[in-house]
This record gives structure tokens, C-alpha cells and sequence, in this order.
């Protein structure tokens, strides 16, 4: 791995990694943007565009099927993405890989299909900071299946405590689910040994990475976890694409999710024969531009490299966090032992809508709501949040915006 | 677009101080107005007698944009008949919406300091909810409440 920022000058570099982002140069609401809305969704650099522009312009054609030149140059370069996705979370093969939807439908994957292979009794275990994409596909589980759903609670610093989850955890436990990174919070979760504790009682493990793999290196062999889900568009990449990592062991013994085109070895009326994975579980045309660009986008943080990546970010994310923490009317909803990416907070007696339509006129995008994690506001006790997340393009200007802008807001209402 | 014209200071007094904020002891119609998108709730209290809204009152939390609205519905509505009442609920959401010219609209007296949502097409939602709410109480009083979406 590459060593951190450049010592000497590590402005400079972060000035040149902006640089890559176009959008980051257009003026919103006739103010400089201060984007700070990346755990939605994080902007696309240049290359990762421009891949989507050559493929439809000079690639296009159906994978898998054709045997005419440009289907072949779409299938190579679909596979290549592939692989490139694998190499990048640190997979034993390409076939561990599926292209989704996104984190969503990767989920949505493992609980329909590996939810067959579930019985009436069994436990799927989750924590009460998961996004919603991690709760509804297993209560929907559980309604189709019979199987219980237990949900590990949460401190009030936004941590989920190790010994809730030791206990938790059981020989009926089939499954756990947790998050890497808390989209609402930022709470960094022990994964590496929350998985090895889930497979001391027999579990197996999905880990729902979609905001941490633009901001650490994730190697799901060495974590061992069983599934890592993550999306395209939150690492630097084009909606509408995302991957589900799978052990093959696993893969191989699940049943195929959506039936069509692509999946299958042979139809006949009477039955049909699937696919080997990756594309038992890869029904219909894929995402196949987006899945290349997804590719760019692993091959853009890799040449960036996540040594500088995290260092930048981490001091960005302390010098937010004291800034915040100076202002008296501002009060921060979570303040977990390991964070990444977000801050959460609350103006007193602003509500957060009303705090975002503000900012928002003066140039800085945050998320203001729920961010698709009611039970986590529940737990707090408010009905939303202001959130501000981070990628590596933002800067010290981009904090001081939203500083002063929260400064206005104040004034605003008094 | 100034942020003024959303935040005018009436908005930002009721929001802050909200009339008829509150339960209503036995109200002939109830109704809970819930904006999904957001979370926001919103719970109605309406006396109605001989086709008059004596009683208006509200309950709740949101933004400033949703809490004035309701604030302010409450205060123009009482007094005024189910029919009048629905009219109203038509100007302001025309108005609101922008998809009702200001000719054709009707007066909506002080309630006009609710156009500047318009420009904000993410809050038109909250200034709707409590007249949703209140289109939902008088016109299908046997629901229990309505959503926004």
C-alpha cells in the first residue's frame, strides 16, 4: 500500500484529487458547493464518466451471447470489471462476485435465496443501527420462513456493546447481518470479531459494507466473512450497480433468485438447469456499463490508495467533529468509540428540514431525515437528523462552510 | 430565490410559538396526517357543529414550515363552514403547488405567507400536511388518518 498524504505539501494533493470531480467546480444556488452529502451518495471523477461514455459509444452490445466482435469486447470488459471487483475486497475468484442493483438488492439476494436453506426456529441476528435494507428483507424472512429476528441493541454512544452481542449469539443462530459502517451514525462495528464469534456458534456472516469500502480496505478473506454487500455509486461509481461477495462453498449450494435469461444451462418445459455461479444469480441483461464503471471506480481509489485516503479523512473528520462540538447550540446524535465517514447532529429547536434548506442555500448539500434509519432516530429520540459525510475529495473550506452556515441558521431562528 | 421569502417572520414566530397547539376535549373529528418521506406527524382535533369548525386544534412535530402551516390553518379555519373550510384547502394547496394561478385562486388572507414554498419543491410537502390532514377530516371522517404520499 502507498504511504499517506505528502508531508511537505498535503494541500496540494487533496487540491489535485478535487480536480478529478467536475461537479465539485459547478456553483449551487450561485455558491461554491461544499458536498458533504457522500454517504448518500459520493460524486464520480472524470474516468469513471468518461468509462460509461466509451462503452456506449464504442462497446455497446449484449454480454454473454453474441459472437460477434462487439460482444465479445462487452463480455471482456463486464468480466474484467468483475474481476477487477474481486481483486479490489480481496476475493479467491471472480465467480465470488455477483453485480446487483446495489447494496439493496445484494441483501435482498442473500434472504431469498440463502433464506431457503433456512428452517422454522432458526435466528437471524441484527443490530439496531442497521439501514433498513438490513432489516425489511429478514422481516420478510421471517414472515415467509417462520424464522426469528433478533436485533442486538445499541449504547447511547451509538456503539453496539460486545457482550449484548456474545449473548445474543446461540447455536440457533443461522444467520448475522450486521453493518461495517452505520450510515446515521458513522459507528465503526469490530466485524473481524463479531464474524468470528457469529462462526464459533455456527453462524453464517453478511457484512452490509455500502459506506465503508470508499473509505478503508475491506479483504473479505481475511475478515471471513460469508457475504459482503456493497454499491456502486458510493465509492466514486455509477448508480444502479453494486456487488454481493459470496464464499463459493455457499454460493454453490444456494438456490437461483430471479429466473430468466442468463442463468440458466438449459430450459426445457419440464425443468431447467441453472447456471454455475456467479451467473446462477445473474437473471437477464446486466447493469453491463455499470458495472465497468464500478470497475473504474475501484481502479480510481486504488491509484489514490487508502493509506492518504484514510489519513485525509481522518483528520477532516476530527477537525468537523471539534468545530461542531464548539458551537453551543449544536448537540451530535452518537459518538461512537471508531468512526468513518459521518457526523450526525441536531441543531436545538431547529428542525434538521429546516437546517438542510438553509445550508442548502448556501452551497452545502447534507442529508437531512431519518437516512433510512427509523430505529435508530427512535432510539434517540428525535425525528431526524442532520448528517454531514465525508469522501476524499472534501476539505477543510468545505467544514468552514458548513460552520458558518450553521452560524446563519442560528441567527435565522434566533 | 432569497431564503426570506420561505422563512418570512411569521412563519418563523408561529413555528416557535404555535396556536392552538394542543388536545381538544371530545372533538366530533380526528385525524393523524403522516409525511412518510420525513417521518413528521401530525394529529388534528376538530369540533364541528351545524356544519361549523368551532374548534381547531393541533398536535405534533415537524419543521417551522410544517408546525406554522398548521398553526396558521388552525387559527383561519375556525369559524368558518366545512364548505368554506375545503375551499380553503384548495387555495392553499393550489398556491402551494403553484399549479393554481393567483387569479383563479380565492383569498387566503394571511395564509399567503406560505407561497414562497413553492420555489422548494422538497418542502411543499411540509406546509401540505395539516391541509391534507384537514381535507382527510372533513372529507372522509370515517379514515383515521391520511399520508402525504
Amino acid at each position: 500500500m502507498k504511504s499517506g498524504l505528502p508531508q511537505n505539501d498535503p494541500e496540494s494533493a487533496i487540491k489535485a484529487w478535487r480536480k478529478a470531480f467536475p461537479i465539485l467546480f459547478l456553483p449551487v444556488r450561485g455558491k461554491r458547493l461544499a458536498y458533504l452529502d457522500n454517504g448518500a451518495t459520493t460524486q464520480k471523477p472524470s474516468t469513471v464518466i468518461e468509462s460509461l461514455e466509451r462503452y456506449y459509444g464504442e462497446t455497446n452490445a449484449n454480454v454473454h451471447r453474441g459472437v460477434h466482435d462487439l460482444s465479445e469486447r462487452a463480455t471482456a470488459a463486464y468480466e474484467q470489471a468483475r474481476a477487477g471487483m474481486a481483486d479490489f475486497i480481496g476475493a479467491s475468484a471472480p465467480e465470488e462476485i455477483i453485480f446487483t442493483r446495489g447494496t439493496t438488492e445484494a441483501i435482498n439476494l442473500v434472504a431469498w435465496s440463502y433464506g431457503e436453506l433456512l428452517n422454522p426456529g432458526d435466528e437471524v441476528l441484527i443490530s439496531a443501527l442497521e439501514h433498513h435494507s438490513n432489516i425489511v428483507p429478514w422481516q420478510m424472512l421471517r414472515d415467509r420462513r417462520g424464522i426469528t429476528l433478533k436485533v442486538v441493541p445499541i449504547t447511547r454512544e451509538g456503539d453496539i456493546n460486545p457482550d449484548d452481542f456474545s449473548s445474543a449469539l446461540s447455536e440457533k443462530t443461522a444467520l448475522v447481518a450486521l453493518a461495517h459502517v452505520s450510515n446515521a451514525l458513522g459507528t465503526v462495528n469490530p466485524i473481524a470479531d463479531m464474524i468470528a464469534q457469529a462462526h464459533a456458534q455456527g453462524a453464517v456472516v453478511l457484512i452490509d459494507g455500502a459506506q465503508a469500502v470508499a473509505h478503508m480496505p475491506v479483504e473479505v478473506q481475511k475478515l471471513d466473512c460469508d457475504f459482503y454487500a456493497f454499491s456502486g455509486h458510493k465509492m466514486y461509481g455509477p448508480t444502479g450497480i453494486g456487488v454481493l461477495y459470496g464464499k463459493s462453498s455457499l454460493l454453490e449450494r444456494m438456490p437461483p433468485w430471479q429466473g430468466g435469461g442468463d442463468m440458466i444451462r438449459t430450459v426445457e418445459f419440464e425443468r431447467s438447469t441453472y447456471a454455475p455461479p456467479p451467473y446462477k444469480f445473474e437473471a437477464g441483461t446486466p447493469h453491463i456499463a455499470g458495472a465497468i464503471g464500478m470497475g473504474k471506480a475501484a481502479e480510481y481509489i486504488r491509484q489514490v490508495g487508502f493509506a492518504p485516503i484514510m489519513e485525509h479523512e481522518t483528520i477532516l473528520l476530527d477537525y468537523a467533529l471539534q468545530q461542531l462540538q464548539s458551537l453551543e447550540f449544536i448537540r451530535l446524535i452518537g459518538t461512537p468509540q471508531v468512526r468513518s465517514g459521518a457526523i450526525s447532529f441536531i441543531v436545538t429547536d431547529v428542525h434538521p428540514h429546516d437546517v438542510g434548506t438553509i445550508l442548502d442555500h448556501h452551497g452545502v448539500a447534507i442529508r437531512a431525515g431519518h437516512h433510512c434509519a427509523m430505529p435508530v432516530m427512535q432510539f434517540y429520540q428525535v425525528p431526524a437528523t442532520v448528517r454531514a459525510s465525508f469522501a476524499l475529495y472534501n476539505n477543510h473550506e468545505d467544514v468552514d462552510q458548513l460552520i458558518d452556515s450553521l452560524q446563519q441558521v442560528r441567527e435565522m431562528f434566533g | 430565490m432569497d431564503l426570506k421569502a420561505l422563512y418570512q417572520d411569521m412563519i418563523v414566530e408561529h413555528s416557535r410559538h404555535p396556536r392552538n397547539f394542543g388536545k381538544l376535549d371530545q372533538p366530533t373529528h380526528t385525524m393523524e396526517g403522516f409525511n412518510p418521506l420525513c417521518g413528521d406527524r401530525l394529529t388534528l382535533y376538530l369540533n364541528v357543529n351545524d356544519d361549523h369548525v368551532d374548534e381547531a386544534r393541533f398536535e405534533g412535530s415537524g419543521c417551522a414550515i410544517s408546525m406554522a402551516s398548521a398553526s396558521l390553518m388552525t387559527e383561519s379555519i375556525k369559524g368558518r363552514t366545512i364548505e368554506e373550510a375545503e375551499t380553503l384547502y384548495h387555495s392553499v394547496h393550489g398556491m402551494i403547488t403553484g399549479s393554481t394561478p393567483v387569479e383563479d385562486r380565492g383569498d387566503v388572507g394571511k395564509l399567503q405567507v406560505l407561497e414562497g414554498v413553492k420555489d422548494y419543491p422538497s418542502r411543499v410537502k411540509c406546509a401540505g400536511l395539516c391541509w391534507h390532514t384537514l381535507h382527510g377530516a372533513l372529507s372522509e371522517p370515517e379514515q383515521d388518518h391520511v399520508t402525504t404520499e
